[in-house]
This record gives C-alpha cells, sequence and structure tokens, in this order.
C-alpha cells in the first residue's frame, strides 16, 4: 500500500472505541475496546516512515516503531507481531498502561505540526499484540539449557520481563512472588478496567511455557535471605524486584479514623481480594457514598475511578496544583472525566475530620495558587490564606506516594542503598553485591511499568553475560 | 497447597493445628506470624505460629473461632488442604535477658506468649506464666506452659479455675510478692487485657512487650492498613511489629480501628452460619 507522505498526512488520527462511561462506570471490564483492523491500518498508514526514528528512541525498551508499524500497514500482522514481540516481552500490558504522551508519542513528527496529533502508537501495539495473542503460537523458542539457576525476586513488570528473557537464553529461571497471585502492581494495584487479568495470566502461561518456574508466598528477606538463595538453593545469579513497597501518608490528622484508606490498601482489597463481591468473597472493603482521593498520579486516579465502580455518589480527586502539573496519564484523566469523577485542583487537605465513633465525616482543605517553578520545574502550589472549606466525604484516600520496603534489603546488609532506601544499581542493574541485579521500583521508587520493565531486560543480558563470563571469586568470598 | 497433617480442639473454640509448611517452617523464630488464605475467594489472616520445625517442615498454628474466616478454619481437620500460607512475618521477639520474666496470655493470645519461654529460658530467665479466661473451659495451653515454664498461674473471671480474677489482678499480686525482681513482661490478648497489662507495669517502670493483632491484607508493608501509633509515631505492625513496647502504644486508636469491619464480619458470618445449616459450603468454591 504505497501511498506518499502528503496523502498519509492528510489522515487524521484514529480515535479509540470506548465502552460508553455510564456503562463502564458500573463495573469493572475494561474501557477501552481496542481497534478494528481498519483503524489499525488507517491509523498505521499515517506513520510518515522517518529515517531516523525519534518515536523508538523515546520507548525506554526501544521498540522500531515504524518498522511494526509499515507491517500494519501492510496487512501483515504477524510480521508486525515478531517485531514487537522481539523487543517487548509484554506489549499486551504497555500498550494500555504506557504514558505513551510522554515516550514514543512525545517525540512523532505528525505531533509537531500545527493541530498535529501523534500517530496512536499505544494503541496500535495494544492492538497487535492483542491479535498475536488470539491468532498465533507466539510460543518463545528457548536457546539450548545453559544449566545455570537464576532467581527472579518479584512477579510484576521488570520480574515477568527479566524472567522471559532469561528463559530464552536458556537460564533456569525460579520466580517468587511473595503474594499468592503472580502480577505484582498489574494484578494488586492496576485496576481491570485498564488492564484485564486475563492478559496478565497469559503473558505469564507464556513464561511457564518457557520454563519459568513461579513460586508464590515467598517473601525474600523472611523466608530465604538473598544469601540463602545464593548459597544454600544453588542459585547462580539473582534479580530483586520486589517492588516500591510501603505507603506514604500525609501526616495530617485523623488519618487512623475508620474509612481512611492508602491507596495501594483500596486497590489492593477490590483487584487482589476482589472486595466488591463481599460476602461471596470474604474480604469487605467499606463503601462510601462519598469518597476523596488525594493525588494526582496514576494511582489515585484508579483508585478514584474504582471507588465510583464500588458505588460511589460522589467521587472526588483532590490534587494541589492544577491540572496541567498531573503526573497521570492523559488518557485516565480524560476517561475519568467522562466518568463523571469531580476535580477539586489547586487543593491541599489541611485534616479529615471525624465523628464521635471515629468514622470518617469531611476532609478540611485550602484552596492554592501558583507560584514560581519549584525544584521539579512545576510551579509551586501556595496556600491562599482564609479559603479553608470541608468537603463531606465518608471514605478518604491516600494516593501520594511510596517509600522503600524494608524487608529484603533489612537482611542483606552488603546491598548498598541510597539514602531513600533504595537499592543501588550501575549502568547494567548491577547491585554491589556480585550476581545480584535489581530494579524497578525498588531502585527507582515509584515509577512505571515500562521503566520497570526496561530494567528486567537489561539485567537480564548483564546476568547474560555475568553466567558466560568465566568463573571469577564466587560471592561472599 | 498445605496440607494439615494433625488438628485438635483445645478448648470448644480453640484449635490446635500442624501444618505442612516448609518454607514458612524453615527461618522461622519466636514472635514471628504466617498470613493464610483459606482457599479461593478467602481472606487473608495473620496467625501467630506457636511453634515450627526446620526438619519435618511442619508449622503450628493454635486457633480461636471467632468470625468467618477462623470457623471455617477450625472445620477443618486433618488430610485438609489449606490455599496460601506465607511467612514466616514480622520481626522476632526480642529476647530481654534477665534474673525474671513474666508471661501474661489471655485467651488465644496465650498461643502469642508460649513460644517465647523456651528462648527466654535459654537466655537463662526465670519464667513465669499467667494464663487466664472468663471461665475454666477457655483456657488453654495450661499443660503444655507447664513443661517450658518455671511457674504457671491460671486465672478464670468466675473463679471456676485457679485465681479468681483476671491476669492483670494476677500480675500485680505476682509484681507485689515476687522474690526474683522482674525484669520483663510480654503479653498478648484482646486489646483491654493488654491495655490492662501495661497500666499495671507502667508505674513500676518494667518493660513490657506487647503483640498486636491490627487488621492486615498482604503482611509485607505494601497496604498500610496495619497502621498503628506507638510513642506517638506512625507504624505498620507487620514489618515494624507485631511486638512493641506496650507503654507506647495508643490502645484506644487500635481498639477503635479493629472495629471498621464489624458489619461485614457479622455479614460473613450470616453467610457462614446459612452455609452451615444448608450444607451448601462449596458454592463459594465456584466463583473464581
Amino acid at each position: 500500500m504505497a501511498m506518499s507522505p502528503k496523502d498519509r498526512i492528510k489522515i487524521q488520527r484514529q480515535s479509540m472505541p470506548e465502552r460508553d462511561a455510564g456503562l463502564r462506570s458500573g463495573d469493572f471490564r475494561e474501557v477501552n475496546i481496542g481497534f478494528s483492523i481498519d483503524l489499525a491500518q488507517t491509523e498505521s498508514v499515517r506513520c510518515l516512515q522517518c529515517k531516523d526514528a525519534k518515536c523508538s528512541c523515546g520507548c525506554p525498551v526501544g521498540i522500531p516503531i515504524p518498522e511494526f508499524l509499515e507491517r500494519i500497514a501492510e496487512n501483515d500482522l504477524p510480521g508486525a507481531a515478531e517485531i514487537l514481540l522481539g523487543a517487548n516481552a509484554l506489549p499486551g500490558i504497555t500498550g494500555r498502561v504506557c504514558p505513551q504522551e510522554e515516550q514514543c508519542e512525545q517525540f512523532c513528527v505528525r505531533a509537531k505540526s500545527k493541530n498535529g496529533a501523534p500517530v496512536a502508537i499505544g494503541h496500535l501495539e495494544r492492538f497487535v499484540a492483542d491479535w498475536a495473542r488470539e491468532n498465533m503460537d507466539i510460543r518463545q523458542i528457548c536457546a539450548p539449557p545453559t544449566g545455570k539457576k537464576v532467581a527472579v525476586v518479584g512477579s510484576g513488570p521488570a520480574g515477568l520481563t527479566c524472567a522471559g528473557e532469561l528463559a530464552k537464553c536458556g537460564h533456569d529461571v525460579t520466580i517468587f512472588e511473595a503474594l499468592h497471585t503472580v502480577g505484582g502492581v498489574l494484578t494488586y494495584g492496576i485496576p481491570e478496567f485498564r488492564l484485564p487479568n486475563k492478559i496478565i495470566e497469559a503473558e505469564v502461561d507464556r513464561l511457564r511455557q518457557m520454563g519459568v518456574k513461579i513460586i508464590c508466598n515467598v517473601v525474600v528477606g523472611r523466608t530465604f535471605t538473598v544469601d540463602e538463595l545464593l548459597t544454600e538453593e544453588g542459585f547462580d545469579a539473582m534479580f530483586i524486584a520486589n517492588g516500591a513497597g510501603l505507603p506514604v501518608f500525609m501526616n495530617i490528622p485523623g488519618e487512623n479514623y475508620k474509612g481512611v484508606y492508602s491507596a495501594n490498601e483500596y486497590l489492593t482489597r477490590t483487584n487482589l481480594m476482589r472486595a466488591y463481591e463481599f460476602p461471596v468473597v470474604d474480604t469487605p472493603i467499606i463503601q462510601g457514598d462519598r469518597i476523596a482521593v488525594i493525588g494526582g498520579g496514576n494511582v489515585a486516579m484508579d483508585a478514584v475511578r474504582t471507588a465510583k465502580r464500588l458505588g460511589a455518589k460522589v467521587a472526588t480527586l483532590v490534587y494541589r496544583r492544577s491540572r496541567d502539573e498531573m503526573p497521570a496519564r492523559r488518557e485516565e484523566v480524560h476517561h475519568a472525566e467522562q466518568e463523571g469523577i469531580e476535580f477539586r485542583m489547586l487543593t491541599a487537605p489541611l485534616r479529615i475530620i471525624g465523628d464521635e465513633k471515629r468514622w470518617v465525616r469531611g476532609l478540611e482543605c485550602q484552596r492554592m495558587e501558583l507560584g514560581e517553578p519549584d525544584d521539579s520545574g512545576r510551579r509551586r502550589p501556595m496556600a491562599i490564606p482564609g479559603s479553608e472549606f470541608v468537603i463531606d466525604c465518608d471514605v478518604v484516600i491516600e494516593a501520594i506516594g511510596t517509600r522503600a520496603n524494608p524487608l529484603l534489603t533489612a537482611t542483606t546488609p552488603d546491598l548498598t542503598l541510597n539514602k531513600w532506601g533504595y537499592i543501588e544499581v550501575d549502568d547494567n542493574g548491577a547491585t554491589s553485591k556480585p550476581g545480584v541485579y535489581a530494579g524497578g521500583d525498588i531502585t527507582r521508587g515509584s515509577a512505571t511499568v515500562i521503566l520497570a520493565m526496561g530494567d528486567g531486560k537489561r539485567a537480564a543480558m548483564s546476568i547474560h553475560d555475568y553466567l558466560a563470563a568465566p568463573a571469577e571469586a564466587p560471592a561472599g568470598v | 497447597m498445605f496440607r494439615i497433617l494433625d488438628a485438635r480442639w483445645l478448648a470448644s473454640d480453640v484449635k490446635w493445628f500442624r501444618i505442612r509448611a516448609p518454607l514458612a517452617a524453615r527461618n522461622r523464630q519466636p514472635g514471628q506470624f504466617v498470613i493464610l488464605r483459606l482457599e479461593e475467594g478467602g481472606e487473608r489472616i495473620p496467625l501467630t505460629m506457636a511453634a515450627a520445625d526446620r526438619n519435618s517442615g511442619t508449622i503450628e498454628l493454635i486457633v480461636k473461632a471467632i468470625g468467618a474466616t477462623t470457623k471455617r478454619l477450625c472445620d477443618l481437620q486433618a488430610d485438609d488442604d489449606i490455599a496460601d500460607i506465607m511467612g514466616p512475618l514480622g520481626k522476632p521477639t526480642e529476647i530481654h535477658a534477665c534474673e525474671h520474666a513474666v508471661l501474661v496470655g489471655g485467651g488465644v493470645g496465650t498461643a502469642v506468649i508460649y513460644p517465647l519461654a523456651p528462648a527466654l529460658r535459654e537466655a537463662g530467665c526465670h519464667v513465669t506464666a499467667i494464663t487466664g479466661g472468663r471461665t475454666r473451659e477457655l483456657v488453654v495451653l495450661e499443660a503444655e506452659l507447664k513443661t517450658v515454664c518455671d511457674d504457671v498461674f491460671v486465672t478464670t473471671d468466675d473463679g471456676s479455675c485457679g485465681f479468681r480474677g483476671n491476669v492483670a489482678d494476677k500480675l500485680d499480686e505476682l509484681l507485689a510478692g515476687a522474690d526474683r525482681p522482674v525484669g520483663v513482661v510480654y503479653a498478648a490478648g484482646p486489646v483491654p487485657m493488654m491495655r490492662a497489662v501495661c497500666d499495671r507495669t507502667r508505674a513500676k517502670k518494667i518493660r513490657t512487650i506487647v503483640s498486636l493483632n491490627p487488621i492486615m491484607v498482604d503482611g509485607t508493608g505494601m497496604c498500610g492498613g496495619c497502621r498503628i501509633t506507638v510513642g506517638g509515631r506512625q507504624v505498620f505492625a507487620c514489618v515494624d511489629g507485631p511486638e512493641f513496647d506496650g507503654h507506647e502504644v495508643d490502645f484506644d486508636e487500635l481498639a477503635d480501628r479493629l472495629t471498621a469491619y464489624r458489619t461485614q464480619e457479622r455479614a460473613a458470618l450470616d453467610v457462614y452460619e446459612h452455609e452451615q445449616t444448608h450444607e451448601c459450603g462449596s458454592q463459594r468454591l465456584s466463583v473464581s
């Protein structure tokens, strides 16, 4: 389908078909329906096939984007899938959760022109990944067994990616997961309306087919220490990707009233434990009529949209800066607005108000205005004196970030940590401990799925090199 | 799956289990707990390990049938399976070597202090245990305590067995008359009981360690549901505890937060009781 750049440039960006906002905000099924083949082809033709593809440079795992888009345009979907899966082990996941507007799509030349919009790379990635899952035998061919054993700590995006890459190289990989279900933040954190569990299950099944073993209910740092895995259990190398961990609270009065949740707890009760089916399942959740969520990132957005789905009449997002500074994905903000989420921008919580029985009854806030840019480059919010007011609510959810989980690091004294308690790694993902690599949120703090996956991929290459190198003094000598 | 090897009732509503769980057993130290999930759709609940044996790969749990999940657990017997057991979790008990250590257990809290006795004895302490219940029928582990402690006192509110009164009253009497100075008190049980013990030891400035049981979900620090206030500071029982300096704990807040799901707990019990009368317990399993 040869088409001149002039013709290509006339095509407008195709929008993603979505389920009706009124219907979808009452259930947990996925919001986006996905591109049809026609939409996908029309959209992929919009790519101008830049020789110097800036989009690929914006991708943390370096997907050769113009190449797979061209295959879609040529109706060669198996070819597109092969290119995509060659660079990205979990495209069905990243196509749904990557902040494309800050990565590949930000650099798209189509976005540079007046009224231009970038090629919908994320939506096309999702399209190809879903097509491949349903139509191809995407069983990975692995190299012959090397006889080397690698332990992967955590089954989130970094761990799954690293395990897949190592298995491809012929290594004997075991993933240790603390919870009873695989997937880490993909399972307990990101709701099904953004990322259905069946997508994660399919990816995990593929790893199992490649020979990756997964053992749940193992807390590395307690069940086994890192050293026990390397010595007693005979692992030759290890990748630590056990996630960020502990939720941060604002430290405002009233935080321990009944009805105050961290977003982690609220989402875990809903996504991992399916509290919305209570009492058919055993895990309860406090179902408020009026719910206030504090924060402006993706986790805050997930929590406030989940609250709506759990039956909140009013679900309000409280954020101290303005909409432009919100770190959440643009698509999530857009979907949240469609679903009737109330946005209270430039609003900072002061205290949580409780009744005499210590149940949450309100959130006292203060209005803010934007001043000069701060260290982060964003304009600093400043309180407007005398602007205090109360948001009536019966549940408050705090989604303001996490801090490092000490469970593994506390029992591994020779791992160098940074001042926030996260594990320090070099450019290859190597820690201060020989044979031990790390990535994802335990090295970065709260980051994104794709950055974690990039870490997993990079560490896998480093581990492969480490295992191939002639034997040096073993760790701990 | 985790197989129950042995189970027996210690009291009408308290059951002892020995379970095959080699990974939880291998590094377990006194004071540590597991998170257990009975089956698909089940909730995750924390339970202290009363004992563990690395060689046989087994752990022991003592469970009071009080809510829907613990009642379902206590309906199980040898050769039944439990879906998930994760552990060991929490910090091990700080073994405070001194001349005389006193263990105070209220009801099933006795299962939490019972495993500390051998470790304290090993550290050279004279170990006294006080275990109590409302009535004789609710006193558990008396015989077991006698095998690992130097002295054991039983209390019952109604005087049906041992000292008439509660464990805190007995502790008071002991502290007043002890010929060996008490260097540390460990207490586990209902919140009012732990608070009462701490009130008695505070004036005498005796170090008092309590084992707390707030509501938990993941048990690894990720959810923050088990947050409590100790010495004016927010801590998470799962990673910072579960044992804390009892004189610093905000017991009012802990007691209040434990009631957060009272309505739902009642609803879950109704479902359980309905299943019992209609014998359709397996229906829950069809939802996955």
